[in-house]
């Protein structure tokens, strides 16, 4: 603070302060508090707001149930209300793509870190950035084309003979998931690359010293180093994937819907801004939960992540 | 058990830099070999070449009698000690020093009972569940050796263990280091660029320059008797004189140097005379050979010895050494004083191996 204070002087100390504040408060907490206000609110026509039918209530949060379907989750049937099934599969797969970005990263990161030579890293950081100056809706639309049924990668699986007819690529979740996995892997590439390189290679080369084989190496000396930089790869990934709106709306695979679609569809559709409301807080909650549970069951703090 | 080690014409190179140069040297089993050498010489390149960790450009490297060239890192009856030791952080004390039977499958409890026999065997009992952060340098250093020694390697590989410690604690670690090469009877090559600790620890000592081996001697052939200027300087203090060899004969010759002409040994090849400052007398009055006449500029007290320097008429710098046992006076700066030596202490050396020596 003193330090600004003499490196800026006063009125440019203030103004930056200020303008933080500023964006902080009448730009992130105050709509954030009106949206969460609003979600116990009920959805009224504009006469009536204020009016003696405008009290809190649950109702919003309660409009999740009801429209029972069949849900089968891996061979397991059982009802379930249509909005938590893919509220639930929303969750699961946005495991699944944080799991599958961490298995990506992890080889590439510890290739960057421990193995290229220091001269060939500026080069491969460019390759992996270019992707990055392409705007994500973009690259959606790219591994849309590539999906489709008539798209380049059936055309080349029937010319090299590996398949004999197209194949419905965009059909469940997968398609979102792999989608998911290209716009997020490099959020979980560089926290894991950055723990990588703060470890000492000796520590490496000791273990190799007593006559570890590279699996336990990676096993006992690597990974846990490395795991702050997981969880923080890991928390950024679930969170955006889960989140995220652009890639499912892009792919619109009917029988893979996001639950972000589901709240646009309340809200812009159904114009019902409460209940759309009410579903974003229960994301965002059940999002931290899946998140703080992992935290305690791979043992990682919230310092740690902060690193 | 303990192996040792033939480094037969060992070339190592870097791009177009050599960093070692045609090395040759027998380190016997349970041998403490030091190699001795300034800053990038080569030194921690050779243990990694032995701990196989580089491969040599050219030459072979025996362990035990096998030619080990081809064989990685963890199938080498060898356990290096890094430079900054790289104890595992994230692990307590006992499997960090268990590691290496973890990894041969050894199962838990007995993994923990060795893990405390070494600990006890290296003088730190209790520490067993603590983290690495929780220790002292001198400390972690002996949790360093334990784990090397767990599994009983036939060539422990020192490189410069000590020279994060303060004085005195590297004091008390050299002769620990000793005692456990001593009681383990492991082959142990240590790596130092501290004259003192090499002479103190070693059986034989390997003296370094430019990736080049210079000398392998007993601590006591390396100091007495230098092959060069370059082991005779870097090991201990020298009067360094220039000059042109008369009247060789029997290892002794006359040496003319602008300050005067001396009587010395010659032992090899013609180079530059080397005295140290220990085999200086001062006395009041010239010698009958090998007399130089100096005024003394400053009179340093360092507690066991005192320096003593002067300088020449003609302007050379020169220094002795004398012993403050209360022999003799003292004396003090600004007297004209003789500095003495003989013939016997004085050595003309050339400058260093040339090569492919
Ligand atoms: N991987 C490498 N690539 C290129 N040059 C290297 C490499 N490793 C070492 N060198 C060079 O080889 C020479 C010897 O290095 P080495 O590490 O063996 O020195 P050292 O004797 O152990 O020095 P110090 O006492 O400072 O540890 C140095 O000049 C160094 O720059
Ligand atoms: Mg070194």
């Amino acid at each position: 603070m003193n330090d600004l204070l003499r490196r800026y002087g006063k009125g440019l100390t203030w103004t930056f302060i200020g303008l933080t504040f500023f964006w902080l408060i009448i730009l992130v907490v105050l709509p954030d508090f009106k949206l969460l206000e609003s979600s116990f609110r009920p959805y009224l026509p504009v006469k009536e707001i204020g009016g003696p039918k405008d009290v809190y209530t649950f109702n919003n949060y309660l409009q999740i149930f009801g429209n029972e379907v069949d849900f089968n989750f891996f061979g397991l049937h059982f009802p379930l209300a249509a909005r938590v099934k893919v509220f639930v599969l929303t969750i699961f797969y946005s495991g699944v793509v944080t799991l599958i970005t961490f298995i990506l990263a992890y080889p590439l990161s510890f290739y960057l870190a421990k193995v290229v030579s220091p001269k060939s890293l500026p080069t491969l950081f460019l390759l992996l950035f270019v992707p990055l100056w392409v705007s994500e809706v973009l690259r959606s639309f790219a591994w849309y084309i590539i999906l489709t049924l008539k798209g380049p990668l059936n055309v080349f699986l029937m010319t090299i003979g590996v398949i004999s007819e197209e194949i419905r690529w965009i059909d469940g979740y997968s398609p979102v998931v792999v989608t998911l996995v290209y716009a997020y892997v490099l959020f979980m590439l560089f926290p894991l690359y950055n723990a990588m390189q703060s470890l000492d290679s000796n520590q490496i080369e000791a273990a190799d010293d007593l006559g570890a084989p590279w699996w336990r190496t990676h096993w006992r000396v690597i990974l846990p180093h490395c795991k702050p930089g997981i969880a923080s790869g890991a928390v950024m990934v679930f969170m955006l994937s889960a989140g995220s709106l652009l890639v499912p709306a892009i792919i619109n695979s009917t029988t893979g819907n996001w639950f972000t679609q589901t709240i646009q569809g309340i809200m812009l559709e159904g114009q019902d801004w409460n209940a759309g409301a009410a579903f974003a807080f229960m994301l965002l909650l059940f999002c931290t939960i899946a998140v703080s549970v992992a935290m305690r069951v791979f043992r990682v703090s919230l310092s740690d992540i902060a690193k | 058990m303990s192996a040792g080690i033939d480094l037969d014409n060992v070339c190592c190179d870097f791009g177009k830099f050599r960093a070692v140069d045609h090395v040759n040297v027998n380190i016997q089993p349970g041998e403490f070999f030091s190699f001795l050498g300034p800053s990038g010489c080569g030194k921690t390149t050779i243990l990694r070449m032995i701990s196989g960790f580089t491969e040599p450009t050219e030459g072979v490297i025996r362990i035990g009698g096998k030619d080990v060239r081809g064989q990685r890192p963890n199938q080498r009856p060898t356990a290096l000690i890094f430079q900054n030791l790289a104890l595992f952080p994230l692990m307590p004390i006992w499997e960090n020093i268990a590691f290496g039977l973890e990894v041969r499958g050894v199962d838990k409890a007995k993994r923990r009972a060795r893990a405390e026999e070494l600990l006890a065997l290296v003088d730190l009992h209790d520490s067993a569940d603590k983290m690495v952060s929780q220790l002292s340098g001198g400390q972690k250093q002996r949790v360093a050796i334990a784990r090397a020694l767990a599994v009983e390697p036939a060539v422990m590989l020192l490189d410069e263990p000590l020279s994060a410690l303060d004085l005195k604690l590297r004091q008390h670690m050299r002769a620990e280091l000793r005692a456990i090469q001593k009681r383990t009877g492991v082959t142990f090559i240590y790596i130092t660029h501290d004259q003192g600790e090499a002479l103190a620890m070693s059986d034989r000592v390997g003296v370094m320059s430019q990736g080049r081996l210079q000398q392998v001697a007993n601590p006591r052939d390396i100091y007495n008797n230098p092959v060069n200027g370059f082991v005779a300087s870097f090991v201990g203090e020298n009067n360094i004189f220039t000059g042109d060899v008369q009247n060789a004969a029997d290892g002794m010759a006359s040496f003319a140097t602008p300050t005067g002409t001396f009587r010395a040994r010659l032992p090899g090849a013609a180079g530059k005379l080397y005295v140290r400052p220990e085999h200086m007398v001062l006395q009041a009055t010239a010698g009958a050979e090998n007399s130089v006449a100096v005024t003394l500029t400053e009179v340093a007290f360092e507690g066991n010895f005192v320096s003593v320097h002067g300088v020449t008429e003609g302007g050379k710098d020169m220094v002795a050494e004398l012993r403050n046992d209360g022999s003799a006076p003292i004396p003090s700066a600004g007297t004209q004083m003789h500095m003495v030596f003989e013939a016997r202490n004085a050595a003309i050396l050339p400058d260093s191996a040339t090569a492919g020596a």
